[in-house]
């Protein structure tokens, strides 16, 4: 099973987010990097896969060349080769990215193309689905629980309190969800294979798309200010009067 | 001139996050057509929200959920209704499906708008979502079809002021082998449950509850309020609750009326989830805590005190058992 893994890097958030003095990228100087969540658990999904079945786990990103951090970070888990789609530095929208990937799954061939549901940044949640057509493949979305074998991939998601089941024949594009999994820690050995492996290159054409970033900016606070209603169990009368107020009582 | 709005069903109404993207579509201006997929046409509550046509799409034409073949239809019926918009809530199912029409089509797309307004000819000014709505795009989509997802816990769903009559259309669909190669095949299991994404009232958990036999008190709790348990990202990292019932980023975002938040710090991740909450209470020992800072109430205390004490209070306010 020949399985590629789109990853992307993304700024490390925890406590707060803030935005360039030009409103045009989010703030790093405070924050690391990191691989956006849904895709860790891609490439530990790649990689369960291929323990069980044989074959390579490639991994992909489409980022500048620290990107490569993240493409190690993806080689100490488990994958055996990995591709850099270098940028110049400038975002890519969607439908350039799906593009670069295209090229990259042609030139290769797999069987399996994961990627995460949407980038933890942009969250444009289309470039899984746009790869697909460029390649004439099946497609399923925000998958939480894939069983693969030779003959194809049954794909589950859910769905208003239900699960609902997709079954696709291979080759397919599956994007997944965290939670599909929970991602193991990095071996030692791993980050030391990691660390010596060798990242393939190759330039990424940027085009212009229809939409068009102006500015990013943190939403004005919704103007809470928290009335402290008391301290420990003496505050439970007032809880349960507030509970009232707004209507959730039986 | 008109704007589609693909209308998800819940039962036989319309989901609620799919009358926040009707809301959203009355903005354009334009007269609204609502898609909807096998059913009946819920016309009074369509009408009531501002639609003026329903697109009927009959359920023999698409047999259950295919993302591609409602993709395909939406892409006839642009020309057919003269659409400049094409919108959809920001679900799993919208967001899916207007990714295959903008594949289908060529068209950008622009996920989890907030905000749309026409920018002259061929081009819309939108503010959309970024980082889950921690952060907002103002950007232009040029386009000669707008089309957006709207972000559900964003946007309130309004009735329009002057409701008109809708004019329904029974459409069948000219759809192609590969449009219906990749079908839901949906599983009767949990369906009916109250689901964290729709429920009144979410009582939220946190490292605070300290391992996961601390959650009975927070489930019973849920139960008097009639709602149900979501639970911060740590809780899932560390196994102590299944994913399904995490809120934030990469968990479910949630709209409750009240959402009470226990023994939860609130990192950035976990208020993107909860941002779309009508109130948020929390119960916390940390006075400081960035939960607190969002919250309109708080309770300072320990959860493992206060929860048991409040669950008593409620009990105590129902008629007993015989």
């Amino acid at each position: 099973m020949e399985i590629l893994v789109c990853v992307k890097r993304v700024p490390t958030v925890g406590g707060t987010i803030a935005v360039t003095p030009d409103g045009q990228q989010v703030d790093t100087r405070m924050s690391g990097w990191t691989i956006s969540p849904h895709e860790e658990c891609a490439v530990e999904e790649a990689v369960r896969i291929t323990e069980r079945l044989g074959g390579t786990v490639s991994v992909l990103t489409l980022g500048p060349e620290a990107a490569v951090a993240q493409l190690r970070d993806a080689l100490a888990l488990g994958a055996g080769r990995a591709v850099l789609l270098e940028t110049d530095g400038r975002e890519f929208g969607p439908i350039a990215t799906a593009a670069a990937i295209a090229a990259e799954v042609r030139s290769r061939g797999y069987d399996l193309v994961l990627l995460g549901n949407e980038a933890a940044d942009t969250g444009d949640y289309q470039v899984g689905v746009r790869l697909a057509h460029q390649l004439g493949w099946p497609v399923a979305t925000g998958i939480k629980n894939l069983t693969v074998s030779a003959g194809g991939a049954v794909a589950c998601r859910e769905y208003r309190g239900a699960e609902e089941t997709y079954r696709l024949p291979l080759p397919a594009v599956i994007t997944v969800k965290e939670g599909i999994n929970l991602p193991r820690y990095p071996s030692l050995p791993g980050r030391l294979r990691a660390r010596r492996a060798q990242v393939e290159r190759s330039p990424a054409p940027w085009r212009p798309e229809g939409l068009r970033k102006q500015a990013l900016r943190v939403p004005a606070a919704a103007g809470r200010r928290a009335v402290i209603l008391g301290h420990g169990t003496e505050a439970v009368p007032e809880l349960v009067r507030v509970l009232g107020e707004l209507g959730v009582l039986p | 001139m008109t704007a589609l709005c693909l209308v998800e069903l819940d039962g036989a109404e319309p989901a609620d996050a799919s009358l926040r993207a009707v809301t959203l579509a009355r903005s354009l201006g334009t007269g609204v057509g609502a898609v909807l997929f096998g059913g009946a046409v819920p016309a009074d509550t369509l009408a009531g929200y501002g639609v003026t046509d329903a697109y009927l799409v009959e359920p023999s034409a698409v047999a259950g959920y295919a993302p591609r073949a409602w993709a395909r239809v939406l892409a006839g019926l642009i020309a057919q209704a003269g659409a400049t918009a094409v919108l959809a809530a920001g679900t799993d199912r919208g967001h899916e499906v207007l990714a295959h029409l903008g594949a289908i089509t060529g068209l950008p797309m622009a996920a989890n708008c907030t905000e749309v307004t026409p920018h002259g000819p061929g081009a819309h000014r939108v503010v959309r979502h970024r980082w889950a709505g921690l952060l907002l795009e103002e950007a232009i989509l040029e386009a000669p079809v707008a089309l957006l997802t709207v972000a559900a816990d964003a946007v309130q769903a309004a009735a329009a002021e002057t409701p008109a009559p809708v004019a329904v259309h029974v459409r069948t669909a000219e759809l192609a082998d590969e449009d219906l190669r990749v079908l839901a095949v949906e599983s009767p299991a949990g369906a009916g449950g109250a689901s964290l994404a729709t429920a009144r009232v979410v009582v939220g958990g946190g490292r605070g509850v300290g391992g996961p036999d601390g959650f009975a008190p927070l489930e019973e709790l849920a139960g008097l309020l009639g709602g149900v348990v979501g639970v911060s990202r740590v809780v899932t990292s560390e196994g102590w609750r299944p994913h399904r019932q995490q809120v934030g980023q990469t968990g479910t975002k949630i709209t409750p009326e009240v959402y009470l938040a226990c023994g939860i710090s609130g990192a950035i991740q976990h208020v993107a989830g909860c941002a779309g909450a009508r109130h948020i209470i929390a119960i916390n020992t940390d006075p400081g805590a960035p939960i607190v800072a969002r919250a309109d109430y708080a309770v300072l205390g320990d959860l493992h005190q206060v929860v048991p004490a409040l669950i008593e209070a409620l009990r105590a306010r129902r008629p007993g058992p015989a």
